[in-house]
């Protein structure tokens, strides 16, 4: 069965769409990027698959299933930006807030949340600064500490917005070693990215996506340069010498 | 003042108003953390008609009834600013504001209207607007600690959940939280926290009963869990001393003074606080200049002595102007720094000016080294990410052998490879 199945998904503010009937079913273990220029509805995706904002039309199964019967199968990593870093809280404590849904509400968190919680922050090399207060922690460490709350969810498929944006060289490293390592347990990650360049290195499965669906399949068939123009429209003169280098995946 | 303590009367207001200075103190730092200081305001002033709506209603002065009054009124008031900044051009601010004085003007307005009435007169609802600690009765005290007790119970058992609906709302979403009712209901906690202190402190203060003891708390710790405790210890502390001033004086309005009393140990602790309170900020700053006046004479000495080394193969000592020019610092910080140098044994002071010691200039050379890793580090960052100086707080000097290597052989392609002492001696 698809981790993910996306059907007729059409999301409108005010009646401008900003998607529009999007369909794709993704294939297990795999790495996706979603690609496309500014207010293509890239992270607008990730959040209708997660019931954040309301589709107009179309569903969504996780699995098979609705998503609000098949949360604890999904994580979500949001942009950096969306939340407070002044927050009076440290590295761990973001860490252990994955682990809520399984703990359950009115229950408090056990030894065994911390140790699991502990084990994700070292999964991204991040376990030295548990008890660092968040807001001292630079760009890329944030990114992390998110990467690491999405692990202690323990999911099957997970959502990342826009990872990679203002991180180090360090932490981009990080990431995509976790995303391989994701991929060989089997699990599904759909990477909203915006980075070109990277996108043959990163992605196994890629989606261009300018409101509507302009292609989806694997990196080497939907990564060309005549349907990468029909998403960006003619803004691309980059591509042209990015088509000479050979492909060399990393993840 | 213990015999006054000994009377029944001021031991029920001392009660009420620590146990609302409690309650006060923990939803307050939910209503900071989310940004809504100004909301819980306008929430108090908008308590006001609904105040005087439940007693023309009831028609007298029945605690329970004139604070659900006063709940519903604070709830609409918090509703309208929703709504104006959702559906409106308005910004929040504007609908926090609009909402604020005008449902303090209609209450102001009915309130006046009661006191013409024939039964308002005696009812003394005057006291909401700035409150009267001393009219609380028994009964009162009573109704206040249960609702206090009530929100206390709520913050203890969902603490988790309310903590991650204020820090990441989509993500409580994600994972199933109600994150609708669990707003919906600290909504209604804050704004029972306002209520229970109207009486006691009045709608125009509330706000300060909630806000100060939280931005206290925050000023003492970086976790959550603590601030809370903390915030209910402060507002506790404020009542309690607010009280206890002004209980044995007559006249003396205690709501007021309970107030004084929160700003009295918020500045305090603004001064005092470990890490964030202005005397440690003030002498860190003071530590960091002292020890960057240290390094930078010692590298402009360093660097004149390398260049003269340089040009004449002998070492010689250099006038304070020509140590001074390289790095200008102020003429009394230069003086202390170049005598503190001298008495640690650093430099040595010569007829002309001063000259670097053995030992001084094995740490001249120390700092110099490091400062000009520090510049190869900037220039080619992206290649030495993997170091994470910020952990080894920028010490350089402490790097494994083969990183150093490689900073050094940037620095000799620079040619900024510090010249004296090579292989450890001149």
């Amino acid at each position: 069965m698809n981790p993910i199945t996306a059907k007729n998904v059409t999301v409108a503010y005010q009646r401008k769409p900003v998607l529009q009937s999007i369909d794709f079913e993704a294939p297990e273990g795999k790495l996706i990027g979603i690609i496309g220029p500014n207010g293509a509805g890239k992270s607008t995706l990730l959040k209708s698959i997660l019931d954040l904002v309301p589709k107009a039309s179309g569903e969504v199964n996780i699995y098979g299933k609705p998503y609000r019967k098949q949360r604890q199968k999904v994580g979500y990593v949001p942009q950096r930006g969306s939340v407070d870093w002044d927050f009076p809280t440290n590295a761990l404590d973001v860490v252990l807030m994955g682990r809520y849904g399984q703990i359950g509400m009115f229950r408090r968190v056990k030894k065994k949340d911390r140790r699991e919680a502990m084990s994700c922050l070292e999964k991204v090399g991040m376990d030295q600064y548990a008890n660092r207060q968040i807001s001292q922690l630079s760009g890329g460490q944030q990114q992390r500490v998110f990467l690491a709350r999405a692990l202690a969810q323990n999911a099957q498929v997970y959502f990342m917005d826009e990872p990679f944006v203002g991180v180090d060289a360090a932490t981009e490293r990080a990431i995509i070693q976790l995303l391989s390592e994701l991929k060989d347990q089997g699990k599904t990650v759909l990477v909203v990215h915006h980075d070109l360049h990277t996108v043959r290195d990163y992605f196994d499965w890629t989606m261009l996506l300018n409101v509507r669906k302009i292609a989806f399949g694997p990196t080497t068939e939907t990564f060309k340069k005549d349907l990468l123009q029909k998403t960006y429209g003619g803004k691309l003169t980059l591509l042209d010498q990015e088509e000479e280098q050979e492909v060399t995946p990393l993840a | 003042m213990l015999e006054i303590l000994s009377n029944p009367n001021v031991q029920w207001v001392l009660f009420g108003t620590t146990a609302l200075g409690i309650a006060g103190g923990v939803l307050g730092s939910f209503a900071l953390l989310r940004r809504q200081s100004l909301i819980s305001d306008a929430m108090s002033h908008a308590a006001l008609p609904g105040i005087c709506i439940a007693f023309l209603i009831v028609g007298e002065k029945m605690m329970g009834a004139l604070l659900v009054g006063a709940g519903l009124t604070a709830y609409l008031g918090t509703y309208c600013i929703q709504a104006i900044a959702y559906y409106t051009r308005l910004k929040t601010d504007a609908a926090i504001g609009l909402v604020l004085s005008v449902f303090f003007g209609i209450g102001i307005v009915l309130l006046t209207f009661i006191n013409n009435l024939p039964i308002g007169g005696q009812a003394g609802l005057n006291e909401f607007i700035f409150g009267q600690a001393a009219a609380m009765t028994s009964s009162d005290v009573r109704v206040i600690s249960s609702v206090a007790l009530v929100l206390v119970i709520i913050t203890i058992l969902l603490f988790k959940e309310l903590k991650l609906l204020i820090f990441d709302r989509e993500f409580a979403r994600g994972i199933g939280l109600p994150t609708t009712v669990l707003n919906g209901l600290l909504m209604t906690m804050i704004v029972a926290a306002v209520v229970i202190g109207l009486q006691a402190v009045g709608v125009v203060l509330m706000v300060a009963m909630l806000i100060a003891p939280a931005i206290t708390a925050r000023y003492w710790t970086d976790r959550l869990d603590v601030m809370v405790i903390l915030s209910g210890v402060f507002g506790a502390i404020s009542g309690i001393l607010g009280t206890v001033t002004s209980a044995p004086i007559s006249g003396m309005p205690t709501g007021p003074i309970i107030i004084v009393a929160a700003c009295i140990v918020f500045f305090v602790s603004l001064i005092v606080a470990p890490k964030k309170g202005l005397v440690v900020k003030a002498y860190r700053l003071q530590q960091l200049r002292k020890q960057t006046a240290r390094e930078q004479i010692l590298q402009s000495l360093y660097e004149l002595v390398e260049e003269h080394y340089q040009a004449s193969g002998s070492l010689t000592d250099f006038a304070r102007e020509e140590i001074r020019a390289l790095r200008p610092l102020s003429e009394r910080r230069f003086r202390k720094t170049l005598n503190g140098l001298e008495r640690s044994g650093k430099i040595d002071a010569k007829e002309e000016g001063y000259a670097l010691t053995t030992s001084g200039r094995e740490t001249a050379h120390n700092v110099t080294l490091n400062n000009r890793y520090m510049q190869m580090y900037a220039m080619h960052e992206a290649r030495f990410a993997n170091l994470q100086m910020e952990k080894r707080n920028w010490d350089f000097l402490s790097l494994p052998e083969e990183e150093r290597e490689r900073l050094h052989a940037l620095l000799q392609e620079h040619q900024l490879e510090p010249r004296l002492m090579q292989g450890g001696r001149l």
